[in-house]
């Protein structure tokens, strides 16, 4: 079978979510081809031509697809997939947004945010905010698959380079503008991709706490900064810091808990980490019936005490 | 809005699932997840797109807010919900069966060639099969334009301008209508219902209609071949101490 995944970027570099998702186009068996679609993105083709398993690039430099909005997109996969017996992409905000559009245009079922591989047409997803697992199998001709990257791990930066070719976007008129986008810029580790994080939730309290009690923490370790829905409702940080069953998914090496509960929502996102801690005063919450380590106590003490204890 | 009419008209496609506070267990058997006995609720973030629609009404840039569900008959339950929150008319889809995505969004494309909404408004994901699919494929089916994971949404002429929650932070884009706008977390916090509120709705219309008046091919694109629970995860230890968790974290070999 021939495989094309959609390559998630943010306009300069290739996301790390493709890597992951050419490893579940591995598990899967046949030859990858990935789609580099954007505006300006040679580079990113590049980069994407270098990944180990991938056998192809395509790509679409145009400037509707600059913001990889979901109709020009949609309508490229769309017109490339009748070559492809499957159309995959990383369960990203672009991914999500995407894949369905495209599985509906083929009159297919996407299967969603798969965790395991377990044959070409049969994976496994979580469902229920994790809490179950289902083995679902697919019948239908064209797969149309988003993957879950915190289940797979990045395929390595190989040394060939597979061929990159062009393919054009059909002309057509996209109804939806793109009108402004506001990035959190951080210089901190991202969030699906960095060995550690440090989570906050409501415990902490304030934004300030976030910036004189966390961010030292997270320094420290070079760790990334998470949050709970209930941290970013209350602003204390941003939203694309939440963690959970409706944020992002992350499974690092350590994942520091801190003030927060452990609600399902929340462990449906960080419940795969290798080493989970939990910080917090309440000793019968949640959060500890899944940590491998804790510590009952005041963040507000026990964190600073922590970055010295480091140090 | 000012100056310019009203959207006639709002659709908003809702789906009935297990309480977001229940736990989910999973049949001994692997069929599925045990639903018998349980508490069956408005998906949350259906329950948002409803608030949203209605809060346009109350400002007076919307005529009707229409909802719509598909599922057996305890789905009126939900239905009824959203009128009291605020809806003027609901329409059920009724089938015994598992609908999924694909097909819920045939349906729910009968019901816009029915009632020539403006907007459409539905949730993003359901929290029970957490597909994340339903809008997407509706925009698709309809050729109109999307906006997902909806943070903020205002109502201009012809047009609405849509703030959306992505992984980098936000991203807004303007739709011309008719379009489709699935709703994130962050979009408003839906309102409790008043007991008087709960009385009208029951007097406000309801059609039902059986599935195979549709048209739609319901058949499964999917099989679900079993469903287990996940791995769980080792009882922990908590330490006395910072110093302890240190020689904890040095000893899982994680710092
Ligand atoms: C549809 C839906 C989707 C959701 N999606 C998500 C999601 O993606 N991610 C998510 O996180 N949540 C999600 N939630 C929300 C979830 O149910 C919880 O409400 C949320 O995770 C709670 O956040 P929290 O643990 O920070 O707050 P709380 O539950 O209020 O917990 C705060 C914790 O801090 C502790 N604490 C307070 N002060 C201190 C102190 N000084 N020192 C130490 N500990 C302290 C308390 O003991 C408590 O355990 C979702 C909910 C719904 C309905």
């Amino acid at each position: 079978m021939t495989i094309l995944l959609l390559a998630d970027h943010d306009g300069q570099t290739l996301g790390e979510a493709t890597a992951r998702a050419v490893s579940a186009a591995r598990d899967m068996g046949g030859v990858i081809h990935v789609l580099v679609a954007g505006e300006n993105v040679g580079s990113i083709a590049r980069a994407a031509a270098t990944v180990s398993g991938v056998d192809k690039v395509l790509v679409a430099d145009d400037p509707a697809l600059a913001h990889l909005l979901a109709e020009p997109v949609a309508e490229l996969l769309v017109t490339l997939s009748v070559d492809y017996a499957a159309v995959i992409a990383p369960a990203t905000s672009v991914g999500k947004d995407i894949l369905p559009r495209v599985a509906a245009r083929r009159d297919v079922m996407q299967v969603s945010d798969i965790t395991r591989v377990i044959a070409a047409d049969t994976f496994e997803r979580p469902v229920y905010a994790g809490n179950a697992i289902e083995t679902v199998q697919s019948t239908d001709e064209l797969k149309v698959i988003t993957i879950r990257s915190s289940a797979f791990d990045a395929a390595p930066q190989g040394g060939e380079s597979a061929p990159v070719e062009s393919v054009s976007l059909p002309a057509k008129e996209w109804k939806a503008r793109f009108e402004s986008e506001a990035l959190t810029k951080s210089e901190r580790p991202e969030l699906t991709s960095a060995r550690i994080v440090v989570s906050g939730g409501r415990g902490l309290g304030s934004a300030q706490a976030f910036e004189t009690v966390l961010a030292p923490l997270a320094e420290h370790l070079h760790a990334a900064i998470g949050a709970s829905r209930a941290a970013v409702d209350a602003n204390y940080a941003p939203n694309d810091l939440q963690v959970g069953q409706t944020g992002k998914i992350v499974a690092p090496e350590l994942y520091i808990a801190v003030g927060i509960s452990g609600a399902i929502q929340h462990l449906a996102g960080m419940k795969d980490s290798k080493v989970i801690v939990a910080i917090n005063k309440d000793p019968d919450a949640p959060i500890f019936q899944v940590a491998d380590f804790g510590l009952v106590g005041d963040l507000f003490t026990i964190v600073p005490e922590l970055v010295q204890a480091l140090g | 809005m000012t100056g310019h009419d009203a959207m006639k008209k709002i659709l908003v496609p809702i789906k009935m699932v297990l309480d977001a506070n229940m736990r989910p267990r999973v049949k001994a058997d692997g069929s599925g997840v045990d639903l018998s006995g349980m508490k069956l609720s408005i998906n949350p973030f259906c329950e948002i797109a409803v608030e949203e629609a209605v809060r346009l009404k109350e400002k007076g840039l919307a005529e009707e807010v229409v909802v719509v569900s598909i599922g057996p008959a305890k789905v009126q339950d939900i239905l009824r919900q959203a009128m009291a929150m605020g809806a003027d008319r609901a329409r059920l889809i009724e089938t015994d069966q598992p609908v999924e995505p694909l097909a819920a969004a045939k349906l729910i494309r009968t019901a816009v060639a029915e009632e020539t909404p403006d907007l459409v408004i539905l949730g993003k994901q359901a929290v029970d099969d957490d597909c994340n699919q339903t809008g997407q494929m509706l925009a698709a089916l309809l050729d109109w334009p999307q906006a997902t994971f909806a943070s903020a949404l205002h109502v201009e002429a012809d047009s609405v301008k849509v703030t959306r929650e992505v992984d980098g932070g936000h991203q807004t884009l303007v739709l011309p209508l008719p379009a489709v706008v699935t709703t994130d977390l962050r979009l408003n916090e839906p309102r409790h219902c008043a007991l008087p509120n709960i009385m009208k709705a029951r007097k406000k219309p309801l059609d039902v209609r059986p599935v195979a008046e549709c048209g739609v091919d319901m058949a499964a694109h999917l099989n679900v071949l079993s469903v287990r629970p996940p791995e769980a995860r080792k009882a922990g230890r908590c330490a006395a101490n910072v110093n302890e968790l240190v020689g904890d974290l040095h000893a899982a070999g994680v710092i």
